[in-house]
């Protein structure tokens, strides 16, 4: 068995976004996804900060300081694209417009309950930025993250132990290890990679799984 | 006539008191009026309410705000940044409080200042700390946390292009807050690149109507 790595998630991940579809990237890994995104396909990517059609970093030299996705990295425009206000851009996201967005995660519970933006030590300062408002109001939320911590600890969890990013609202998570769909009626596995056993994946996942009969 | 041209970025905002709530526009540093929080720093006003999606990036504008002690409170979405260790420094050592905001219920409250709105139920951060000890309401089958404006005395925002009305343009992502705390304050200030006649923005593409803004200083 050979996990995959970083960039193979943020591959399989832009496997699954259709043509049209309009679609956010979190901050971190899920920002990888957009390096691997069907040429043939037009999807339109939004950020927080006001734009609708980012496009990919600028050459060395072309930078604007003016033009920033969310995560304060120099960006372009693609043709068609627009900008507006935070108001507008917030707006597109909790009135339910965006198709996706793609978040990061510490960990994922059982009923799709996501914590990603705090880790609650005493130590740390809080940020949260768009998390919370990506987490209620894009249609479809998915997560990519490692399957298991550094401790070798699953971060699909029955209960998650860090604070709420949002409650009930990831639709399915992509790891290095396969791609889980979150239902009501629990977890299921859509995919394993290549030399896990099923058996193997839910001897590493904390919770129980469910077996998709075309899942390896 | 109208004329809200002013000479300097220290005559904008020399009538800024103590305690006052300022909104400072900018995402990082696209759209920050760095020349107004200059003035602002060198008027010398203290315990001041500062709204802004971050807390200041490196030493220059609004963390040197923050690392001039003029600052009480901070409202804002995200104040941890690599960058930030003025806020990072006052905030371990207890000498500035932090309202952390969701970054969407920050622009809608703001939004709703604008607007004339007294509350309104967001589904954004409900069931998560963010929202303990707020009021909350199921509406349809979904839940929902009451949030309430912001009011600012002041904004100090950074548009591209105005007239001598007041009018705006603004130029790619550094539009960010500005148009909404433009409506939130009752005193907008606005840096701007270049300033025009009367007539010569296109009226299609003005964002900020003169109505919202009082101060204009060209830096």
């Amino acid at each position: 068995m050979k996990k995959l790595d970083r960039k193979q998630i943020a591959a399989r991940v832009a496997r699954d976004i259709p043509e049209g579809a309009y679609v956010n990237l979190g901050i971190g890994l899920p920002t990888l996804v957009a390096d691997y995104l069907p040429k043939g396909r037009e999807i339109i990517l939004h950020s927080e900060n006001g734009i609708l059609g980012v496009g990919p970093k600028p050459a060395p030299g072309e930078e604007d300081e003016d033009l920033i996705n969310a995560g304060k990295e120099p960006v372009t425009l693609l043709t068609g694209g627009s900008y507006f206000h935070h108001a507008d851009s917030f707006g597109m996201i909790r009135g339910r417009h965006l198709d996706f967005a793609i978040l990061g995660a510490f960990q994922v519970s059982v009923a799709g309950d996501l914590a990603n933006w705090h880790t609650g030590g005493a130590e740390d300062i809080p940020a949260v930025g768009g998390a919370m408002d990506l987490a209620v109001g894009a249609k479809q939320v998915l997560v990519m993250m490692e399957h298991l911590t550094k401790k070798g600890e699953s971060k699909i969890v029955e209960r998650c132990t860090y604070p709420l990013t949002g409650a009930r609202c990831v639709d399915r998570i992509y790891t290095d290890l396969a791609v889980i769909d979150v239902r009501p009626d629990g977890l299921q596995v859509v995919e394993i990679i290549d030399g896990l056993s099923f058996q193997e994946l839910q001897k590493l996942t904390g919770v129980p799984l469910k077996r998709l009969a075309t899942a390896a | 006539m109208i004329n809200k041209f002013v000479a300097s970025p220290e005559a904008a905002l020399v009538d800024v008191p103590d305690g006052a709530t300022v909104m400072i526009h900018g995402f990082g540093n696209a759209g920050m009026p760095a020349a107004l929080i200059d003035a602002l720093i060198a008027q010398g006003a203290r315990e001041l309410t500062i709204v802004n999606n971050n807390a200041g990036n490196a030493d220059a504008g609004l963390a040197a705000l923050i690392g001039a002690r003029r600052v009480r409170k901070i409202l804002c979405s995200f104040p941890r940044q690599a960058d930030s260790w003025h806020f990072d420094r006052l905030y371990r050592a207890g000498e500035i409080e932090l309202e952390l905001v969701p970054q969407g219920t920050l622009a809608e409250r703001i939004r709703a200042a604008g607007a004339g709105i007294g509350a309104f139920f967001t589904p954004t951060a409900y069931g998560t700390r963010l929202a303990e000890g707020k009021e909350t309401r199921r509406i349809g089958d979904r839940d929902y946390v009451l949030e309430y404006p912001i009011h600012a005395d002041y904004a100090l925002i950074k548009a591209d292009r105005a007239d001598r009305w007041g009018n705006l343009t603004y130029r790619k992502s550094a539009r960010n807050f500005g148009p909404i705390m433009a409506m939130a304050a009752k005193c907008t200030v606005a840096q701007v690149r270049e300033t025009v006649e009367l007539g010569e923005l296109d009226p299609e593409a003005v964002v900020t109507p003169g109505i919202f803004v009082k101060r204009i200083v060209k830096h």
